[in-house]
């Protein structure tokens, strides 16, 4: 009886935590859910409802049959379809192998290479595209040289194969991000117990280690075929347009043409986008990535042997020079007089930095600014809502995951006219400046735009984070506040870190919607910039400069960020020890 | 007698030196302009205007023409004051969406037409403030690797040696591309005009969906030959790039354009701008080697540099059609589609085909068995048709479905099952082609 009385007590005292608990969790839920359907399913809905609208109007589907009765759209359905898988394996062939060298092994430069890891994702708008044509182009310095040694020429450029070799080097970052924040993240102590077991080598890192890091690498290839599937630029830079986002881009952008076929191609690809993540999210379901033990400061790092250290230095430096190439390509175009048709630059010269030195300080400013807030809203927001997704059973917070992934599909120019035409005629209080064009709206265009990069890392962070420590903190009467402040952010934090650093790197380059949304030049970022310059061929030189000056702003804030996070790592492993 | 002649000029140059100092003190204080230019060109007409109007400050925002319409369609509310463009397109969307200001321009001494086209909206809502006549540009360095003559007519473009060494802009993606388009299939007819789209089509090795992707290739040496616009060259020569720029005999003049947007906040100060523009020192400023655009003030080319191009005194610049404005507008739409069905979305296809052609010509040449000729004519007539006549072009009820909807327009289908009509047709043709040549090459 007494027992059962313990029983009941006990029952209810769950129950009323639960209940607590979930009424905190649910003001989360609901907030992060009231700024996605402000920032990203209205404007959306308000932009793309003609794809939903029939010849006569009313509701209907007949565009969507349209959609697959067209040969040319189907053949581009499939073509993405395969660009995007066969990059996540190029990637993975590039990330996978990198982010072990940097998680396990004590390595001079790890600093450098997680900085330099990171640069690919930073491709300035059109100077990017120029560096790249000259250097990997059909008449880009690696095929004149082929051409003059050889008489060949690889089409490295061209064609579906030129798509996934590009995106391959512009996208790995978010597979060595994640997978590397993951593999930091494993209890040594299942390390050691395997190795106690007898496992070695490639054993213990395949049937171990890997595995035991899998939501990352998960996290970043959902990513990578996801963003792939949806990428423009790439294939506008070799031009191969038939694939679906090229397609819906050319539908949207031509002035004077009406044709819903554009928005129409945007919902399939946001639905496709949605299915692979899910697809993602089901192949980690049902197993345990979390480790309990924490604050062993990760995997012990060792020490590579003269071979091991000579074959892992040959790797990354031939893998750098690789995925760097085109960023060194932008360097050269900014400190040369003209490059044309030549393996190297006519000569060389520091005035376009001078032309461009006036200007760059406010847009500098301008760039730091909008993508350190943006990425810091993505970094809360996406913390928010992967604790509730995995923390709570609250319904509907898979729905919500959904629709905040689905940004990563969302064209950046749909985006942008969704955003101007449901803010514009808001006033903003003193300045009566519009809403839809004050600054702050590109900061929270980049923000829904780049959300699903800090979810899926947050995500993932938390995947590994065994809930017994949050029970444990809270049996030793933690709020849940204090759970979250004092052991959940701190254990995700490379996690957090890594969706920090995408979110930025990749905001800070960003042009479709800066271009819509940008209504005064004093206000203008970076990529504005460039993209002014880009327009004329005097512009060439000041405009790689000015990306150049993105991607050194990028690295510093990278280098920073990891160094931080290795002082914590660090101190964290003092304190046990 | 001469007092009869004079009064009425007296008068009006009372009412014009009268009216300008009123204007000039009651400007307001911004303009905001919205353009696809280039700095190149709005920072020396901002400067220039800032400079006349010292109370006035202007604020020039760089959009591409897609962002540009979307913000002026989107801003309507409170809109920015004027739009300066090239696309003549862009202009006629915003007309049609009530989104510019009609505005009688002052100025005098304006030519009413240049080249083929007449200079103004005749409507009265935008305004041509300088001309650029089409040409070809190439790079010197590559022409040299590739041992290829330098390319002097359209016609040259569709001969073997240029073929993947040629670039172009899609019309659907350029305004003046169009026009260029369209002026091709108004002077050849719409057959013929196909046939030599088609045929030059079969020598690209990129159509470009930005304008400004063509010179920059060219720039880069990535291909040898782009059709461009003239100042695209000669600016890209100025920077010291290894390209020269031709004008073939006779070639196309496409406006630029600046139009007052509806319901401007400043709409005195975009009037000035307008003026400005049209003025004898604006048109000056276009003769800037970094601009080097043509006037449209037939009096300004007197101060020009020698050599600067001149469409008012030489006829073959533009004057090779009667350019029928309604014609073009009534199928807009429907031939950008048909071009990037027949020839941009396709391009490896009709690549293929007429590959396939050139080899089997190269190897018959003059000669060759009658079997091969018609196997050689009849693949030829397979790569260069298209797949509905002229006169169904224009039909409202198929280049309709290419339209914004207008309630009660019935039209023959939609858009989506023309494209998919056309695109079959392509692909049967240009397969069917190559094979046709195949055979012509395996044929005594």
């Amino acid at each position: 009886m007494a027992e059962f009385a313990i029983k009941a007590e006990r029952r209810w005292l769950v129950m009323s935590r639960d209940l607590a608990a979930s009424r905190a969790q649910l003001a989360v839920l609901l907030f992060v859910a009231v700024f996605l359907m402000a920032f990203l399913v209205v404007p959306l809905l308000r932009v793309i409802i003609v794809a939903f609208t029939g010849p006569e109007g009313g509701f209907s589907l007949v565009h969507f049959g349209d959609f697959f009765r067209t040969a040319l759209l189907r053949e581009a359905f499939w073509n993405s379809l395969y660009v995007a898988a066969m990059t996540v394996v190029l990637a993975s062939l590039i990330a996978v192998p990198l982010a072990v060298i940097l998680a396990r092994f004590r390595f001079r430069g790890a600093a450098l290479i997680h900085t330099l890891g990171v640069i690919p994702l930073v491709m300035p708008p059109f100077v990017g595209a120029v560096a790249m044509q000259l250097i990997w182009g059909r008449n880009g310095s690696i095929n004149l040289l082929l051409n003059d040694a050889f008489g060949i020429r690889i089409p490295f450029m061209e064609g579906l194969n030129g798509v996934i070799f590009v995106e391959a080097l512009h996208y790995f970052p978010f597979i060595l991000l994640n997978l590397a924040a993951a593999l930091s993240n494993i209890d040594s102590a299942m390390e050691e117990s395997a190795q106690n077991l007898g496992a070695r080598g490639f054993a213990l890192f395949s049937r171990i280690v890997f595995p035991l890091a899998l939501p990352g690498y998960v996290a970043g290839a959902a990513l990578v075929f996801v963003k792939v599937f949806d990428d423009l630029a790439t294939p506008l830079l070799l031009n191969v347009t038939n694939m679906l986002a090229p397609q819906a881009y050319l539908k949207i952008t031509s002035v004077g043409i009406t044709d819903p076929m554009g928005y129409v191609i945007s919902v399939i690809m946001i639905v496709c986008s949605l299915g692979a993540m899910l697809l993602a999210a089901l192949l980690l379901k049902g197993r345990d990535f979390a480790t309990q033990q924490r604050g062993g400061g990760g995997l012990s790092r060792r020490r590579l042997g003269p071979w091991g250290t000579r074959l892992a230095t040959i790797f990354v430096v031939l893998t750098l020079a690789v995925v760097l190439s085109p960023h060194i390509g932008i360097l050269l175009l900014s400190i040369a007089t003209v490059w044309s048709f030549a393996v190297l630059p006519d000569a060389y010269t520091f005035a376009h930095y001078v032309t461009v030195y006036r200007e760059a300080g406010p847009l500098i400013a301008n760039t730091v600014l909008y993508c350190g807030l943006a990425a810091l809203i993505d970094v809360v927001l996406g913390a928010m809502l992967a604790y509730v997704v995995l923390r709570s059973r609250l319904p509907g917070r898979r729905l919500v995951e959904q629709v905040a992934m689905s940004a990563v599909a969302v064209p950046g120019l749909v985006l942008g006219i969704g955003l101007l035409r449901t803010y514009y005629d808001f006033r903003l209080p003193f300045s009566g400046e519009s809403l839809g064009t004050f600054w702050g709206m590109l900061v929270i265009a980049y923000a829904v735009r780049r959300l699903p990069y800090a979810l899926s890392a947050a995500t993932a962070a938390l995947q590994q984070l065994h809930v017994s420590l949050e029970e444990a903190a809270e049996n030793l009467g933690a709020g849940k506040l204090g759970v979250l402040r004092r052991i959940v952010v701190p254990l995700m934090a490379g996690g957090l870190l890594a969706g920090f650093v995408t979110s930025f790197a990749t905001a800070a380059v960003e042009l479709s919607a800066t271009l819509l949304l940008v209504a005064r030049a004093p206000d203008a970022p970076l990529s504005y910039g460039i993209y002014v310059y880009m327009q004329s061929a005097a512009g060439r030189g000041p405009g790689a400069a000015l990306g150049v000056i993105a991607v050194v702003i990028v690295a510093v804030a990278t280098y920073f960020a990891y160094r931080l996070a290795e002082r914590e790592r660090g101190r964290k492993s003092r304190e046990l020890f | 007698m001469i007092a009869r002649y004079c009064r009425p000029l007296m008068l009006a140059a009372a009412f014009v030196a009268g009216s300008i100092p009123a204007f000039a003190q009651s400007l307001e204080s911004r303009l905001v302009i919205i353009t696809s230019f280039s700095k190149d060109l709005t920072v020396p007409f901002a400067q220039a205007f800032e400079k006349k109007y010292p109370g006035t400050k202007v604020e020039v925002q760089n959009r591409n023409t897609a962002a540009a319409v979307a913000f002026i369609r989107e801003t309507r509310s409170n809109p920015p004051d004027i739009f300066w463009a090239s696309a003549p397109d862009a202009f006629e969307v915003l007309k049609k969406n009530a989104l510019l200001q009609k505005y009688q321009p002052q100025a005098t001494g304006i030519a009413d037409k240049i080249g083929a086209y007449p200079v103004n909206d005749p409507g009265g809502f935008y305004f041509g403030f300088a001309a650029s006549g089409y040409g070809i540009m190439y790079n010197t360095r590559y022409l040299r690797a590739n041992n290829l003559p330098p390319p002097k007519e359209w016609d040259d473009l569709k001969k073997p040696i240029y073929f993947g060494h040629v670039g172009i802009s899609a019309p659907s993606r350029s305004g003046t591309t169009h026009l260029t388009v369209e002026t091709i299939l108004q002077g050849e007819g719409w057959t013929k005009g196909w046939a030599t789209l088609l045929e030059i089509g079969g020598n690209l090795v990129q159509v470009s969906d930005r304008s400004f992707g063509v010179p920059d290739a060219v720039n880069s040496g990535q291909y040898g030959i782009g059709i461009v616009i003239d100042f695209f060259g000669l600016s890209a020569k100025a920077s010291g790039f290894p390209v020269e720029f031709v004008y073939p005999s006779i070639t196309t003049i496409v406006p630029a354009n600046v139009g007052i947007i509806a319901n401007a906040k400043n709409p005195k100060a975009a009037a000035a701008f307008v003026e400005f523009l049209l003025s004898e020192e604006g048109q000056l400023i276009l003769l800037d080697p970094k601009i080097q655009r043509l006037p449209v003030r037939p009096a300004t080319y007197a101060k020009a540099p020698p050599g600067y191009p001149n469409p008012f005194k030489d006829k073959s610049l533009g004057a090779r059609v009667n350019f029928n404005a309604d014609l073009s507008e009534s199928r807009y739409e429907l031939l950008n589609s048909l071009y990037d069905r027949l020839i941009t979305f396709r391009l490896k296809e009709l690549n293929a085909a007429w590959k396939a052609i050139h080899e089997a010509e190269k190897k018959h040449g003059a000669g060759g068995s009658a079997e091969a000729k018609r196997l050689i004519a009849e693949a030829r007539r397979l790569a260069t048709s298209v797949p509905i006549s002229e006169k169904e072009a224009s039909d409202p009820a198929i280049s309709g479905a290419f339209q914004a909807v207008k309630p009660g327009q019935k039209t023959a289908g939609r858009q989506a099952e023309f494209e998919e009509k056309w695109d079959a047709f392509a692909v049967k043709n240009y397969a069917e082609a190559k094979a046709l040549a195949d055979k012509a090459l395996a044929a005594r």
